[in-house]
């Protein structure tokens, strides 16, 4: 932090004497970084790249950059024949690493904008022949939104700025204006026809998902791939702005119930999840956000231990924690445990069987547990419109979080009678309305207006306009009678023997493959 | 099956084609704050007309947040009015999710999300009583009344196989001769049939759902989807 501080922007072309950072310093081992990089694109051999890019830059930043900014582009250009595109990689790499480890001042944050401006116009406009991995091409898109969100919350905070800070903002400027933000992601998707090779692939006419949306035939797989990571972009975005509904319609193209490019990096394919989940959730639509949380987290659980060395760890793992705190509201307020796996429910009892008993209170203390697991595992919301400069400066960075949460928890109280109503549903088979009212400890027209309630909050309505049961316990009145229907364990043997098809296919054409001598 | 879906969106046409420019607009331009009249005028449209469009509306608050010094607060009180209509569809909250909060607190504004929470929970008589006061925000929009009855009507129909005529009057807010034409109108048209019932009068039977009758449930999982099919065709061929 410290380093930060000291490393300002002003002088940063000349490096500084406290902080002992030179950016016009080139130690061998970035020397050697760069050019064999530089070739290994230049060959388009994605496995060095994606080698070098994983695991040679964050071993070279733990040993030399821990504390100070890799060599400034300048410095490093001449190595790599002062190549334009190499070197826009290596700055967008170049703030990355800036942003996670420091505090980047405005100036800072305004000279990575242009930086993504310029990759992106390249990409959209120019001709670009790389061949990138997965990993990089989402870390791109995802660092892109995480500057912006980084940028609106700085912004937001009004009380701290120095006048200087207040006058370079208040200049129009476009860097990281919402507009530009969702226009930059709305083009790479558009402009990369990915939506349209989504579709062709279905009718068998492309490949994109078979090959990871690689190129083997000698083309580029940027524009492709960019274009699909930023349909993901897209609906964070929307996320953080409280757009739920139009987030869900971005990332439609993709179909989230099947694998895809987008399983193919981890930190995408929680991404996607989380967001998508969270989305449903506030949209109402319980059951699917519990069934594809119960997936993501079954599959971090069984292949957490592979990426312990990867540098976006800890990042799993609190988005693992996060998303179990969402699965816990989820389940609180439309309990469908059997669409959990045993894995994850003992985890998540666990984590948060305690807590989920006293949210079933629908008490004070209820609504604060609701309010602590919100508020830990929401996304960072925002608010994009620039401040008013006028005096006096109040910090607003908290307001768009806190008029989610305040929405959430008015939908939680409008179901709070929902618990009590289900712990009698759930053992009776018929019981008269007057009897359940005097449980329930309400007049009979306050009890209706409860089973409506409980009908109204457990159905959705689907992207095409359906309703959907999320129904836990499925009823219906006979004029003053509740009769409540046992439900059933749905088996899925279709699915069953489909799978079972597959694997009985691929263990025959293994045999196959066997020659006997 | 479906009836109440459709008659929740029966008040509310689709698009109709002059508007379709519009939906072009916002599909080509989602994030261009040159279409904001354009969208404005659209909402005016959708009321006189009285058709709906979610889309074009979500498209019209983002960018009211955007730009809050843009924002007009009639447009966001008919969008918001619009949404309600939209029940069961949270579109209400879904507009709310975009709105500041300080706009939230002004006046009219608190008193469609009273309206909106007496809908949610399926407190029909407070609804009805609060929207009789409330009439002077409400009566721009044409239509109100029959898209909230059409959503009170869905609610019953997924929640009673037979609902007293007392219920059912209250729901809707209609009583007297006016609800026997209305009954008689949803018995030639809708499925409806009458019981008497000795002791407390009328019950009104709704037609059968999978929400209201769980055994007509399909069971979904039964069924593949063509995709799943799709993934062992170069097995079987």
């Amino acid at each position: 932090m410290a380093g930060a501080a000291l490393y300002d922007s002003e002088q940063s072309a000349h490096g500084d004497a406290a902080s002992g950072y030179d950016p016009n310093y080139v130690p061998d081992s970035v020397k050697s970084f760069v050019v064999h990089m530089y070739r290994h694109i230049r060959e388009k051999n994605v496995y060095e790249i994606h080698q070098m890019y994983e695991t040679s830059f964050q071993s070279i930043s733990d040993r030399f950059f821990k504390d100070t900014p890799w060599p400034s582009v300048e410095a490093v250009a001449p190595y790599v024949d002062n190549d334009h595109v190499f070197c826009l990689l290596y700055r967008e790499m170049w703030y990355r690493h800036l942003y996670a480890r420091h505090s980047p001042t405005l100036k800072q944050r305004i000279d990575s904008w242009d930086n993504y401006c310029n990759l992106f116009q390249v990409v959209l406009h120019g001709v670009v022949n790389m061949q990138l991995p997965n990993q990089w091409l989402w870390d791109m898109v995802d660092e892109f939104v995480y500057q912006f969100q980084s940028f609106c919350q700085y912004r937001a905070k009004m009380k701290s700025k120095t006048e200087q800070e207040i006058a370079l903002l208040r200049q129009p400027d476009q860097a990281w204006n919402v507009y530009g933000v969702l226009n930059y992601l709305q083009a790479l998707v558009e402009k990369s026809m990915i939506i349209q090779i989504l579709e062709q692939e279905k009718e068998g006419l492309e490949q994109f998902t078979a090959t990871d949306g690689y190129d083997y035939n000698g083309g580029s797989n940027v524009l492709k791939v960019l274009g699909y990571f930023s349909m993901i972009g897209l609906l964070r975005v929307h996320c953080l702005l409280g757009d739920y509904h139009t987030g869900l319609k971005c990332i439609l193209p993709i179909d989230i119930s099947q694998q895809g490019v987008y399983t193919s990096v981890i930190g995408s394919h929680i991404t996607t999840v989380y967001h998508y989940g969270f989305a449903n959730l506030m949209l109402r639509r319980y059951a699917e956000a519990i069934r594809e949380f119960n997936k993501i987290l079954l599959y971090i659980f069984k292949t957490k231990q592979y990426h312990q060395k990867s540098p976006q760890y800890e990042q799993i793992l609190k988005k693992n924690e996060q998303m179990y705190a969402l699965l816990a509201v989820s389940l609180s307020l439309c309990p469908q445990v059997k669409l959990v796996d045993e894995t994850v429910n003992s985890q998540l009892r666990e984590k948060y069987g305690e807590k989920m008993l006293r949210m079933q209170r629908y008490d004070d203390d209820a609504f604060a547990l609701y309010d602590e697991l919100f508020s830990y595992a929401c996304p960072k919301f925002i608010t994009p419109s620039a401040p008013s400069y006028e005096e006096p400066l109040v910090n607003y960075n908290q307001d768009a979080y806190r008029l989610q949460l305040k929405l959430f928890l008015y939908e939680v109280k409008q179901q709070q009678l929902l618990s009590g109503i289900r712990t009698f549903l759930n053992v009776y088979s018929t019981i008269s309305i007057v009897k359940l009212a005097s449980y329930m400890e309400v007049d009979e027209h306050t009890l209706r207006t409860i089973l409506m309630t409980y009908k109204h909050k457990m159905h959705s309505v689907d992207a095409d306009g359906k309703i959907v049961s999320n129904s836990d316990i499925n009823f219906y009145i006979d004029d003053d009678m509740v009769h409540v229907m046992e439900s059933k364990a749905a088996k899925r043997h279709g699915d069953y023997f489909l799978r079972q098809i597959v694997k009985l296919e691929g263990i025959i054409t293994d045999i196959d493959r066997v020659k006997l001598e | 099956m479906g009836r109440e879906i459709t008659n929740t969106t029966s008040n509310q046409k689709p698009q109709s084609e002059m508007s379709y420019t519009v939906e072009q607009l916002v599909a080509v331009n989602p994030y261009n704050p040159d279409i904001l009249p354009d969208l404005e005028n659209y909402v005016n449209e959708q009321v006189s007309s009285q058709t709906y469009s979610l889309n074009a509306n979500l498209c019209l608050l983002r960018l009211y947040q955007f730009e809050p010094e843009r924002m007009s607060t009639q447009i966001v009180a008919r969008i918001l009015i619009k949404a309600l209509m939209a029940m069961p569809a949270p579109d209400f909250s879904l507009c709310l999710f975009l709105i500041p909060e300080r706009v939230q607190m002004e006046e009219q504004f608190k008193t469609l999300i009273v309206l909106s929470h007496y809908l949610e929970t399926a407190r029909f008589r407070q609804f009805w009583d609060e929207a009789a006061k409330s009439r002077h925000i409400l009566e721009v929009v044409p239509g109100f009344e029959q898209a909230v009855q059409a959503y009170a009507i869905h609610v019953l129909s997924i929640t009673y196989q037979k609902v007293p005529r007392s219920v059912l009057a209250e729901a809707i807010n209609i009583e007297g001769l006016a609800l026997d034409k209305f009954i008689e109108h949803h018995v030639t048209n809708s499925g409806w049939a009458i019981e008497k019932n000795q002791s407390k009068g009328q019950l009104i039977l709704l037609p059968r759902n999978e929400f209201n009758s769980p055994e007509l449930k399909k069971s979904s999982a039964d069924g593949i989807p063509l995709e799943h099919i799709t993934r062992i065709l170069p097995i079987l061929g």
